[in-house]
């Protein structure tokens, strides 16, 4: 990280509450543009709630997000996307009844620009060749490695500057998750998407990403070089089950 | 027994539930307004039942086993050969040659049928606009109606004070129907799936309290009474050819101009439904969050798809006090929503035909049970239970046959 260059994406001491209950207790955290940054925690440590938070789902009581230097918490969730930050939801949270071509199209629902639209749906059909087979079905007969592929692809049709992946692991085979992971590496290297990625599986997380934080019942305790803490043996015994 | 027709726990079950089927229906026929107590009557009409029911289960197990296949197979082909030959004709023929039938109904039938057809046309609108808000969106609205009552009474108040005619009313009515959606809508839509339920039921009743109570404006429970026919120009050859101005008081005019607003109300639903808008919709009704996060603005296309469920609601509506030239708190009652709701769901929810089937089933079953009258409510609530475990997707699910989606490939 170079002191000069502004991050993408800055959370400042970010406080949210599900009714009375903190679950983010303080987060600060910032991610530099081209980066891949994870979140790594137990169950229940707030991660996904630190996404939603971002994203404007559930606003944060106090502290702020800042993307682009732009203030955007306080903003409706829906004008996200259209400044090129887009959220893969945790548990995919595709469209059950709709084709999977229709998935992708509601991805890039702000954007008006056809041709684009079209080019980018060739383009996640080759990253993902199994969606342009299944195109014609409902995206809830899709298995869970395809629906990832779908959550994935659709968040890639509103072409992100910045993409916040939750749990992409989630339930899904060693191999599915390997191919999975190669393509979230693909995206970033190829298209230079930045990208924050929240995930239980910390070994597989810490090896593709440059740099990671470490949260705990709704708070960061910990910030390093991902290859630094995949050598910690506090993270070895926590996290990585040796 | 258990070879020929079927196993033996089959015939235990269909006991079973034709003894549950007495016990229910005892209490209904066999006990008197006096306290009397009889058997006969109930027994006689278990018995009708036993024997049918016994009768469809022996054709079905022996369906089952192939008794019937020399009969069945060639008879499934055939029709598998006219359902695909059916695939071919283009939708539009399908539908202008429902629109023919539609339009000759009228000639040659009686004071009766066209009653009918009128009452399914008008519950077809409030079907079609019922299901922009639950087939498309999802929101589930049991308080539908209310929007009904609100474009009949805006059309009944502007014609007996201002003389407002009919068609200048009508976008009268629907515009303040829409507004109503909104008044109702900005408040509950935050809420989501059985709490917005619950809320949009006590919306619904609060309007018909309001119509009921509002002595001054609507004349409460009385009604308001004198509400003119629509007009039209009508061409007279009467000395000179010119044109009048007649009131549409003869059932077949009625027909026809709620015939024209179904009309206009199926284009209306068919183009939002294959609209951005409805897409938008769908993926709310879906998964409302994931949504949000693709960049739809949920509220405000939520508050739309009531606004646009509302304006359709409106129309008809205006169109039913100008038919019944009366309107009165009763007609818009928690059952009418109820059985909006029902035809909806009985049809296909999202489906424009399986809306229409809906209403036709659910106006025209009653009428031919209508010699039964006493027992009119038992059938039709076994019917219903009956399509819905034979139909659960309505009598004609929704298709994706993406016109949209699939223009590329």
């Amino acid at each position: 990280m170079t002191g000069t260059a502004t991050p993408i994406l800055e959370l400042r001491d970010v406080v949210t509450c599900y009714g009375r209950i903190q679950a983010l207790k303080g987060v600060s955290l910032s991610v530099m543009p081209g980066e891949i940054v994870t979140i790594i925690g137990a169950n229940g440590a707030g991660k996904s709630t630190t996404l939603m938070t971002i994203c404007g789902i559930t606003p944060p009581q106090s502290g702020a997000v800042f993307y682009q230097g732009q203030r955007i918490s306080g903003l409706s969730p829906d004008l996200l996307p259209s400044r090129g930050l887009c959220q893969v939801p945790e548990g995919r949270r595709i469209f059950p009844r709709l084709t999977v071509r229709e998935n992708l199209e509601m991805g890039a629902f702000f954007r008006r620009d056809k041709d684009g639209v079209q080019r980018d749906l060739e383009h996640v059909f080759s990253l993902f060749p199994v969606l342009r087979e299944r195109r014609r079905q409902r995206g809830g007969t899709l298995s869970g490695g395809e629906q990832q592929m779908l959550a994935i692809g659709r968040a890639l049709m509103g072409r992100p500057r910045m993409l916040l992946l939750d749990e992409p692991s989630l339930g899904l085979a060693p191999l599915i998750v390997r191919h999975i992971f190669s393509i979230i590496e693909r995206i970033n290297k190829q298209e230079g998407v930045t990208i924050l990625l929240v995930e239980q599986n910390a070994n597989l997380a810490l090896q593709l990403a440059s740099r990671a934080y470490v949260m705990e019942t709704g708070r960061v305790t910990m910030e390093d070089d991902a290859r630094a803490l995949l050598a910690n043996e506090a993270i070895k015994k926590a996290y990585l089950g040796e | 027994m258990s070879t020929t027709l079927g196993s033996r726990k089959v015939w235990l079950y269909w006991a079973a539930g034709m003894a549950w089927f007495y016990l229910l229906l005892w209490p209904l026929m066999g006990i008197g307004a006096d306290g009397a107590v009889s058997f006969a009557d109930s027994l006689a009409v278990w018995g009708y039942v036993a024997a049918a029911s016994a009768a469809l289960l022996a054709l079905r197990q022996l369906h089952a086993r192939g008794a019937f296949a020399a009969v069945t197979s060639p008879l499934a082909r055939g029709l598998a050969g006219a359902k695909t030959g059916m695939d071919k004709v283009p939708p539009a023929v399908w539908w202008s040659l429902a629109l023919c039938i539609a339009a000759a109904l009228p000639f040659g039938s009686g004071r009766y049928v066209q009653d009918v057809a009128i009452n399914v046309l008008i519950y077809i609108c409030l079907g079609l606009g019922l299901n922009v808000v639950i087939g498309l969106c999802g929101l589930l609205d049991l308080g539908y109606i209310a929007f009904y009552g609100v474009g009949a009474y805006t059309y009944a108040l502007l014609s007996i004070h201002y003389a407002m005619p009919f068609w200048m009313a009508l976008p009268v009515a629907a515009a303040l129907a829409a507004v109503a959606g909104c008044i109702i809508g900005y408040p509950t839509l935050r809420m989501r799936g059985d709490y917005l339920a619950i809320v949009t039921l006590g919306f619904g009743e609060i309007v018909r309290l309001i119509l009921n109570n509002w002595m001054a404006l609507t004349n409460g429970p009385n009604g308001i009474l004198g509400i003119r026919p629509p007009t039209a120009w009508w061409p007279s050859f009467e000395g000179t050819f010119g044109f009048e101005l007649i009131q549409m008081k003869k059932l077949t005019a009625l027909y026809f101009v709620i015939l024209g607003l179904t009309v206009l109300t199926t284009i209306a639903v068919h183009r939002l439904n294959f609209s951005r808008i409805g897409r938008a919709w769908e993926a709310i009704r879906e998964d409302e969050t994931a949504a949000e996060l693709m960049g739809v603005n949920t509220f405000r296309l939520k508050l739309l798809a009531y606004a646009t469920g509302a304006v359709f609601g409106g129309l008809a509506g205006a169109f039913f006090a100008a038919r019944m030239r009366f309107v009165s708190p009763e007609s818009f009652t928690f059952i009418e929503s109820a059985m909006v709701l029902a035809m909806v769901v009985l049809g296909g929810m999202g489906s424009i035909p399986g809306v229409m089937l809906g209403a036709l089933a659910l106006v025209a079953l009653p009428e031919v049970f209508r010699q039964f009258e006493l027992y009119r409510m038992l059938a039709f609530g076994g019917a219903m239970t009956v399509m819905m475990l034979f139909r659960p997707k309505g009598l004609w699910p929704a298709k994706r046959f993406g016109a949209r989606s699939e223009e590329m490939d």
